[in-house]
């Protein structure tokens, strides 16, 4: 092992990244498998000179986040799926008043509280639609401990830059595996914009970025904000118009910017015959699954989701290659297939393969997966 | 009154005619304005409620939350900047109905925040439904027969959960009610106003309390200032509610098992 390199559980990765992105804010309520980052931040923030505060709740705790957010800071809550059930109204808000807050969503099994310490992919949906309305969510997926630090870097930096609700969605194996991670580049870091004259300002005007430049509260800007439909000034309105216009914005302001925001990686893809599509967890087996079978002389590629959503239809499909057989491994009963499927319609075989036992899918499985099902 | 601390460009408000609403607003920018805070470090946070509009009408920042979520809004923002005042609008349900395990924790941790409770005795904006501080008895649109449940007591609830200060007034008393929140926004600590208000629309029409200024002016009737309720028996003080400072004690100075090391 190096000496720049340092062995990390993906949790605490996650609350490293968080320091080194410039979250001085976290807010949380313990929930396996996502505890050591609240513990990991109840011992770095009075390091690092910021703030950590365990909530009653997780309802209580992304509004406590926000609230800090509100006032300036840089902000992270962690929690797991029966946590992020209760966050998902204090998430529809993060989105409307555009306060940037990064949620680490580590996924465990099942609908309820289902197995506390058993792995899976299931609140993949949930994350893009578990808050009501319309809105807009940016979801990054690590699949391993040195990406769970790097992504929440960026998820940082993206919340800040579009003012936008970021999820890292991580799951039960990333959070608890260890690995040597590289933390020696100090990364860039993003700041929000903040409005620079106090003269006819106005909280919610945009530029072409369609980001708005919100000053935080308590500097003299004596700003507004409500989860009400609202205009530039930020008060609300029933203006069927103004509605209209803030949540396109709310949309277009992430969708003219894909470029920045969507990651793939994608592994032999070019000449691909079967091609995997896959994220977080689920990617590691697959990347050995598709050397086994180059070593074969089948031709098999990965393309990996970094970027969950924004989804992007048509940048999926330039990256698909021309594989004519697609297979979606998950670890639930199918919910990156439903995605996958409207990409390609009937134009490429797309094949689901799900696993709901709390078990990993392993680069075994994928190869008898492929013998089973004549693929 | 200083107009200044009003936006009245959002003017009209959305209250209905005879609401009390403006006049615990009123109590409170008095209040602000005779502690001579810099308006620019205070911040009115609100949930959700005919009385959680009442920030967007000042020229404070402020935010307009979710309904019951104010308190952990304003305990991120308090902690995030530590020099701000940081004051909670919000009425009698969305304190504590919806908002009522945020209402206990924020007072246990002693957060340094004040909590202004619009107090209508139900649930003006959706209609007039039950709030958890609706009387027994009383006639709601969810109690058409009359409430059966009792009301929680705010002033208790907030002192047993430790806030270090509390007092409840009435619009009525109109100074008194202004005395009290400064007391509690000048307090170093949790502190909460259970300020009555009322309702004429609807819980004051369901329980033929007459009209607007007559549901004022009956304040007078029904509420009972602590130092004079103190002489009373308890057969004297039935059906009456006591006005006052109820909890007024040092905040609660927390001690670190270790100190935290040298900033990195
Ligand atoms: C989660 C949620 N549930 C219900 C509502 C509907 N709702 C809006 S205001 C309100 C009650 C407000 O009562 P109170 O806090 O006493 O305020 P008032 O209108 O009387 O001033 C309710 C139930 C809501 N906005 N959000
Ligand atoms: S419904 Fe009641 S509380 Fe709401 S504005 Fe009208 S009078 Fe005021
Ligand atoms: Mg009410």
């Amino acid at each position: 092992m190096s000496e720049k390199m340092v062995l990390m559980q993906g949790n605490e990765a996650v609350a490293e990244g968080a320091i080194a992105a410039g979250v001085r804010f976290y807010a949380g309520y313990p929930i396996t498998p996502s505890s050591e980052v609240a513990e990991t931040m109840a011992k770095r923030m009075p390091e690092v000179g910021g703030t950590f505060i365990q909530m009653e709740d997780e309802i209580a705790s992304i509004m406590a986040i926000v609230g800090a957010s509100l006032a300036g800071k840089k902000v992270l809550t962690a929690t797991s799926g029966p946590g992020f059930s209760l966050m998902q109204e204090g998430l529809g808000y993060a989105c409307m008043v555009e306060a940037p807050i990064v949620i680490l969503d580590s996924m465990r099994y099942g609908p309820s509280t289902g197995m506390a310490t058993k792995v899976s992919q299931m609140d993949l949906m949930q994350t893009r639609w578990g808050t009501h309305g319309d809105h807009w969510v940016i979801v990054l997926s690590p699949s391993s401990v040195e990406e769970s630090y790097q992504l929440t870097i960026r998820a940082v930096n993206l919340a800040e830059k579009y003012r936008n609700p970021v999820i890292v969605l991580s799951d039960e194996t990333i959070s608890h595996l260890r690995e040597p991670i590289d933390i020696s580049i100090p990364p860039v870091l993003v700041e929000r914009r903040l409005p620079t004259a106090k003269a006819d300002y106005l909280p919610y005007r945009t530029d072409e970025s369609l980001v708005p430049t919100v000053a935080n509260v308590g500097t003299g800007f004596r700003t507004s904000c409500t989860g009400l439909v609202h205009g530039e000034s930020g008060f609300q309105t029933a203006n069927g118009h103004v509605a209209e216009a803030l949540v396109e914005r709310l949309r277009d302001k992430l969708f003219n910017n894909l470029d920045d925001i969507i990651q793939f990686e994608t592994d032999r893809v070019e000449d691909a015959d079967v091609l995997f599509m896959s994220f977080g967890i689920t990617a590691r087996g697959v990347s050995e699954a598709v050397e086994t079978l180059r070593s074969h002389g089948r031709k098999a590629g990965s393309l990996r989701f970094i970027t969950l959503f924004p989804f992007d239809d048509d940048r999926v499909r330039k990256a698909a290659g021309n594989a004519r057989t697609i297979v979606v491994p998950e670890l639930n009963s199918g919910q990156l297939v439903l995605l996958v499927k409207r990409v390609f319609g009937d134009s490429r075989k797309v094949v689901p393969m799900n696993k709901i036992n709390g078990d990993l899918i392993s680069p075994q499985e994928i190869l008898n997966f492929l013998r089973e099902e004549n693929l | 009154m200083r107009l200044d601390l009003l936006r009245s460009e959002r003017l009209p408000n959305i209250w209905c005619p005879g609401c009390g609403n403006g006049i615990v607003l009123r109590a409170l920018l008095e209040a602000i304005d005779q502690l001579q805070l810099d308006p620019d470090n205070v911040v009115l946070v609100s949930g959700i409620g005919c009385s959680s509009r009442a920030p967007a009408y000042t020229a404070f920042d402020n935010v307009h939350s979710l309904h019951g979520r104010a308190i952990p809004v304003a305990t991120g923002i308090k902690l995030a900047n530590p020099d701000l005042t940081v004051i909670v609008v919000t009425g009698d349900g969305d304190s504590s109905a919806i908002g009522g395990n945020h209402l206990i924790h924020a007072a246990r941790r002693d957060v340094d925040i004040t909590v202004v409770v619009f107090n209508n005795y139900n649930y003006g904006m959706t209609g007039g439904q039950a709030s958890p501080l609706t009387p027994t008895s009383s006639i709601t649109t969810t109690t058409p027969n009359g409430m059966l449940d009792r009301p929680f007591d705010l002033v208790k609830l907030a002192a047993g959960a430790g806030a270090t200060y509390v007092a409840r007034s009435g619009i009525y008393f109109a100074k008194h009610l202004v005395d009290h929140l400064k007391k509690a926004i000048a307090h170093d600590g949790f502190s909460l106003v259970d300020a009555v208000a009322q309702c004429p629309t609807y819980f004051g029409r369901f329980n033929r309390k007459g009209s607007a200024g007559q549901m004022v002016t009956s304040q007078k009737d029904w509420m009972v200032l602590k130092s004079v309720a103190e002489k009373k028996t308890p057969e004297e003080l039935a059906g009456k509610v006591i006005i006052g400072e109820f909890v007024n004690i040092e905040r609660h100075a927390p001690v670190s098992a270790a100190a935290p090391k040298e900033q990195a």
